[in-house]
C-alpha cells in the first residue's frame, strides 16, 4: 500500500494561479515556497509539509555534520518553530520578549543586519499559560510578519526592521496572549489567539499585510453570524453538525468563554482556495458546567482566507474531559487510498488519533491511535465520533487513573514532516498516561476552589517518546524511533532521505527515511523543542538550522527553573521531568544551530 | 586546588541553607513584605482598606515591623514570580493546603454562601431546592458552587463570571462584581465566596440575604476552606513568627473579620469536638 508518486504534494502546490480565481492577488509565496534555497513559510510550503528537496546532505554523508555557525537568541524560554530564511538573510525570533533578528549569510561571521524588540506590556508574561514561547514568523512582499505574547500583530520592513504598522490583536490583561506562527495567504496575515485557560474565546483574525486593517473575524464558538458559517456548511457530512450547534452544544452562556482557542499551525491549498486549522479545549475547565458537545472547539476547520467563510468543520473531541486541545497542524498531501487519489489532509491530534480527511469536503477517510490510547477505543467512521471508554473520562472530584495519552497529548504542536518520496509522514510523538486526581485546593484573587490534580507518568515501555513513521492510508505505524524524553521538537524530511530532529534531551539526530536508522547525531548547547529547516546558503552549499532552548509544557520545569518538590506543578509536568531526569539532561539557553559538510 | 574548592562547596551550602531559611536565625522583622493585590476588595486594595491590609498592620505591629505591600494582582504567577523571587515573604488570605506555599495554621473558617436580595423573600436554603432551576445563577464559573450545580444538573439558568482578572487593569471584573449585579438585580441568586457578600451585607448595607453551603466533602461539595498565611517554602522561620503574633491577636483579628462581615465558621478542630459530643 505504500505510495509510489513521489511529486504529490508538490504537485499541488504548483497549480496556476487561474485556478483559484477568486479574491486577492496571490502574492509571492505561491512561488517562494517552491524554491527550495529559501524557507519562507514556517512550515516550509503551504501544505505544510516540512519537506525539501535539497539533496546535498545524504544518508551518506551527513556523519561529516558539522557546526557551521551558532547564535544565541537573548533569552532562556523555551524557543519552538524555526527561523526563516529569504535570499541571503536568515530571520530569527526568540521567546518572550520576542526579539527578532535579520542575519546575513552572505557575510563572513553572518553578522546582524538589524535586530527588533517589540515593546511589550511586561504584565502579559504572568498570565500567560505554559512557557513564554513563540512558534515564528511570516514574510511577505518584503514585510516580516510577527505576533507578540501581549498579542500585537507587527509588520517590519524585512530589510531594515522598521515597523511598518502595528495593531492589537487581543487584551493581554484579560488573559489573551499569542504564541503561534500564524500564516499570510495572499494579502492577509490570519493570526490566532491563545489563553484558554482565562475563559478566552477564540478566534482567527485576517489582517492586511499592506495597512493592518482588520479584514475579519471568526469566532471557534457562539451564534452562526460569529462563527462565519457557509450557506453549504458541512453539506458533504450534515452528521458533524450544522448551523445553531455554536450555542446549542453549550449549556447557559458558557459558549461565551467557550476556549477553542488557536495556537496551533496553519496550512492552505490554494487549489480549493481554503486554509486549515483548528481548536483548542472548551472553557471552564469542568465538563459537568458544559454538557453537550461543546461545538466548535477541539475541531478541524476550512475557511475561505478572503472571507473567513468555514466550508466544514469536523469536531475531533466532543465535551472534551482531558485537555486534548486540538490545535495540531493540519498536512495537506495527496494520497493514493485503496486505488483512488484523494486529496487528503493529515492530522495527529493531541487525543492520540490520527486523522485523514478529504481536504475538500471534511469526510473522513482514515482515523487509527498513532501512540497508546485507552480513553476511546476507536474512532466511528460513520458518525466521526470517538467510541469511549467512559471510565477514562475525567469527573470534578473523582480519581481517574491511567488516562492515555496524558493531557500533554499523543504529540503536542511540535509539527510532524510528510515525504511525498517515501509516502510517510514523521510524527513526533509522546508516550506519557495520566492520573486525574481530585481535590488539590487552589486559590485565586481572594477565593479558594478546588481543582484537579494532574500526575503524568510514562506510557507502556517506559520511554516517553518516539520518532514514528506513520503511513496515513491505512493508518499504520511503518517504524519508531523510541526517545527517553518526549519528542517536543518538530521535523525535517529531505529529498535525500534524511529525516532530522531534535530531542528535549539535547540531541539534534539524523535519521534514515525509509529505516530509521539512526546516521548522525550531535549534541546542542540545551534541549531542542524547535523545527529544523534547511537551505542553501549564498555559496550553493546546503544548510541545515534548528533551535535549541528546552521549553514548552514538559521543558517548563528547566527552563524556568521549577524546583523538585512539587511534583504537580505545571500541571504535572515537574513530577515526570525530574523524574525522567531532563534537570541532569540539559538546562536552559536560546540558540540557533547552523549545520554544513566540511 | 581541592582546598578552596572544598571552601567554595561550603560556602555554597551555607548560602543556600540561609536561602531555604529565608533570614539569619534570631533576627527580629523589620519589615512584614507582604504580597498584595492592588485592587481587590474585601481583601486588600492599594488604599489599605481591605480585610488583610488591616490584619497585617495587626501582625506587623505585634512583631515590631511595619509592612511593605508588594502590589501584584493574587492571580496565577504571583507565587512562582513574585513570591519565590522575594519581592515579597507573605501572602495573607490564602486557603489552609494550597500547595505552592508554606502555609501557617489558620487564622479563620469560613465558606462559600448563597445569597439573594431580602425583598425577594426567595427562602432559599440550600442547592437542592428546587426552585433554583428556576432562577438566574451568578457564579463564579470553576468554584466549588460552580462544580455542585454541575452535578445536579443546574447550567442552563447559570451566568459565569470569571475567577480570573487582572486587578492592574479591569479592577471593575474583580469577584465583587457579582454581588454588585445582585443588588442591582440582574442576576436573582449569587454563590459566592463568603467573605465577598459579608463585605457588602456589612460595609455596603446591601440588603441581602446570606446563607452558608453546606459542607458536604464527600460528596464531593467542599465549600468551607479554613484560611491561612502563606510564606516561601522553606520559609519555616517567618511561618512560625507569624503563628505566635496570629494566636496573640486572635481578638484583634475577629474583630476585624468581623467588621467587615466575613460570616465565620467554627474552627476545624471546634466542630470535630460538637461531632464528637452529638
Amino acid at each position: 500500500m505504500k505510495l509510489k508518486s513521489s511529486i504529490v504534494a508538490v504537485v499541488a502546490v504548483v497549480l496556476p494561479v487561474a485556478a483559484y480565481g477568486q479574491g486577492a492577488p496571490a502574492g509571492d509565496l505561491m512561488s517562494l515556497q517552491n524554491d527550495d534555497g529559501q524557507w519562507v513559510l514556517p512550515a516550509k510550503n503551504y501544505a505544510a509539509t516540512r519537506f525539501s528537496t535539497l539533496n546535498k546532505i545524504t544518508p551518506d554523508n551527513v556523519k561529516n555534520l558539522k557546526v557551521s555557525w551558532s547564535m544565541s537568541t537573548g533569552t532562556n524560554q523555551g524557543h519552538e518553530g524555526a527561523p526563516l530564511v529569504v535570499g541571503t538573510t536568515m530571520y530569527v525570533h526568540s521567546s518572550f520578549p520576542n526579539h527578532v533578528y535579520a542575519v546575513d549569510l552572505a557575510k563572513e561571521g553572518v553578522p546582524i543586519t538589524w535586530k527588533y524588540t517589540p515593546k511589550q506590556d511586561v504584565r502579559a508574561a504572568p498570565v500567560a499559560c505554559c512557557d513564554l514561547v513563540h512558534r515564528g514568523l511570516n514574510y511577505s512582499q518584503g514585510k516580516i510578519l510577527m505576533s507578540t505574547l501581549d498579542a500585537q500583530v507587527i509588520a517590519l520592513d524585512a530589510k531594515t526592521g522598521k515597523e511598518l504598522w502595528k495593531i492589537k490583536n487581543g487584551d493581554p490583561t484579560k488573559g489573551e496572549t499569542m504564541t503561534a506562527a500564524g500564516l499570510v495567504v495572499k494579502d492577509k496575515y490570519i493570526v490566532g489567539i491563545s489563553g484558554g485557560e482565562f475563559g478566552v474565546r477564540g478566534h482567527v483574525t485576517a489582517y492586511d499585510i499592506n495597512t493592518g486593517k482588520k479584514v475579519w473575524r471568526a469566532y471557534s464558538t457562539g451564534p452562526d453570524e460569529d462563527l462565519m458559517l457557509a450557506p453549504n456548511f458541512n453539506a458533504a457530512n450534515p452528521h458533524y453538525g450544522q448551523k445553531g450547534q455554536g450555542t446549542s452544544t453549550w449549556q447557559g452562556d458558557a459558549w461565551k468563554r467557550g476556549g477553542g482557542t488557536t495556537w496551533g499551525w496553519y496550512s492552505y491549498d490554494p487549489a480549493l482556495n481554503l486554509f486549515y486549522y483548528s481548536t483548542g479545549n472548551p472553557g471552564t475547565w469542568n465538563p459537568d458546567q458544559r454538557l453537550g458537545d461543546n461545538k466548535w472547539s477541539m475541531t478541524l476547520w476550512a475557511r475561505n482566507p478572503d472571507t473567513g467563510v468555514a466550508h466544514w468543520g469536523y469536531q475531533m473531541t466532543p465535551h472534551d474531559a482531558w485537555d486534548y486541545d486540538g490545535v495540531n497542524e493540519s498536512i495537506l498531501a495527496d494520497l493514493t487510498i485503496a486505488g483512488k487519489k484523494v486529496p487528503a489532509l493529515v492530522h495527529f491530534d493531541r487525543n492520540g488519533f490520527a486523522y485523514t480527511l478529504d481536504r475538500t469536503n471534511g469526510t473522513l477517510l482514515v482515523a487509527e491511535p498513532f501512540v497508546h490510547v485507552n480513553w476511546a477505543s476507536k474512532i466511528d467512521k460513520k458518525t466521526g465520533r470517538p467510541i469511549e471508554d467512559l471510565s477514562k473520562r475525567t469527573k470534578q472530584g473523582v480519581v481517574t487513573k491511567d488516562i492515555c495519552p496524558n493531557a500533554m497529548g499523543g504529540k503536542d504542536q511540535q509539527p510532524a514532516a510528510f515525504s511525498p518520496r517515501t509516502g510517510l509522514f514523521y510524527v513526533p510523538t509522546n508516550n506519557m498516561c495520566m492520573d486525574y486526581e481530585a481535590t488539590e485546593v487552589k486559590y485565586t484573587a481572594g477565593a479558594p476552589y478546588v481543582g484537579a490534580n494532574v500526575a503524568m507518568k510514562a506510557g507502556p515501555g517506559g520511554n516517553l517518546g518516539e520518532l514514528v513513521a506513520w503511513d496515513a492510508t491505512t493508518g499504520k505505524k511503518v517504524w519508531g524511533v523510541k526517545e527517553p524524553q518526549p519528542c517536543w521538537g518538530g521535523v525535517l524530511a529531505t529529498g535525500t532521505d534524511v529525516v532530522f530532529y531534535g530531542t528535549m534531551d539535547g540531541w539534534f539526530k539524523a535519521i534514515h527515511a525509509k529505516t530509521g536508522k539512526l546516521l548522525w547525531k550531535h549534541k546542542v548547547g540545551s534541549g531542542i523543542v524547535g523545527n529544523p529547516m534547511t537551505f542553501l546558503g549564498p555559496n550553493k552549499k546546503q544548510y541545515i538550522a534548528v533551535y535549541s532552548g528546552v521549553g514548552g509544557w514538559f521543558g517548563l520545569p528547566v527552563s524556568q527553573d521549577l524546583p523538585p518538590n512539587d511534583p504537580y506543578a505545571a500541571l504535572g509536568a515537574v513530577g515526570l521531568a525530574y523524574k525522567s531526569g531532563l534537570n541532569k539532561d540539559t538546562t536552559k539557553g536560546g540558540m540557533v544551530y547552523v549545520f554544513e559538510l566540511p | 586546588m581541592t582546598k578552596p574548592a572544598r571552601v567554595g562547596r561550603l560556602a555554597l551550602a551555607l548560602a543556600l541553607l540561609c536561602a531555604l531559611s529565608g533570614r539569619a536565625p534570631a533576627e527580629p522583622v523589620k519589615q512584614l513584605r507582604v504580597c498584595s493585590d492592588p485592587n481587590n476588595l474585601p481583601f486588600s486594595n492599594d488604599k489599605l482598606e481591605g480585610i488583610e491590609n488591616k490584619i497585617a498592620d495587626v501582625i506587623a505591629k505585634d512583631l515590631g515591623a511595619t509592612v511593605v505591600n508588594t502590589w501584584w494582582p493574587h492571580q496565577r504567577g504571583l507565587v512562582k514570580r513574585v513570591l519565590n523571587t522575594r519581592r515579597c515573604d507573605v501572602m495573607l488570605g490564602i486557603p489552609k493546603g494550597y500547595d505552592p506555599v508554606l502555609w501557617t495554621k489558620p487564622y479563620y473558617r469560613t465558606g462559600y454562601v448563597l445569597a439573594y436580595r431580602k425583598d425577594r423573600r426567595l427562602d432559599v436554603r440550600s442547592l437542592d431546592d428546587p426552585t433554583l432551576k428556576t432562577l438566574k445563577i451568578g457564579v463564579q464559573v470553576n468554584t466549588p458552587p460552580h462544580d455542585a450545580l454541575g452535578q445536579r444538573g443546574i447550567a442552563d439558568n447559570v451566568v459565569g463570571y470569571q475567577l480570573m482578572f487582572d486587578s492592574n487593569f479591569h479592577a471593575e471584573d474583580y469577584p465583587g462584581k457579582l454581588v454588585e449585579d445582585l443588588v442591582a438585580g440582574s442576576i436573582d441568586v449569587a454563590l459566592v465566596w463568603g467573605p465577598i457578600a459579608g463585605y457588602f451585607v456589612k460595609q455596603k448595607a446591601a440588603p441581602l440575604e446570606i446563607v452558608l453551603l453546606e459542607d458536604r466533602p464527600e460528596s464531593g461539595n467542599r465549600f468551607a476552606f479554613e484560611i491561612s498565611m502563606g510564606v516561601r517554602k522553606g520559609n519555616s522561620e517567618l511561618k512560625g513568627k507569624l503563628e505566635e503574633a496570629l494566636a496573640r491577636r486572635h481578638d484583634e483579628i475577629e474583630q476585624i473579620l468581623g467588621d467587615f462581615g466575613v460570616p465565620l465558621l467554627p474552627a476545624a478542630e471546634d466542630k470535630a469536638r460538637h461531632k464528637g459530643a452529638r
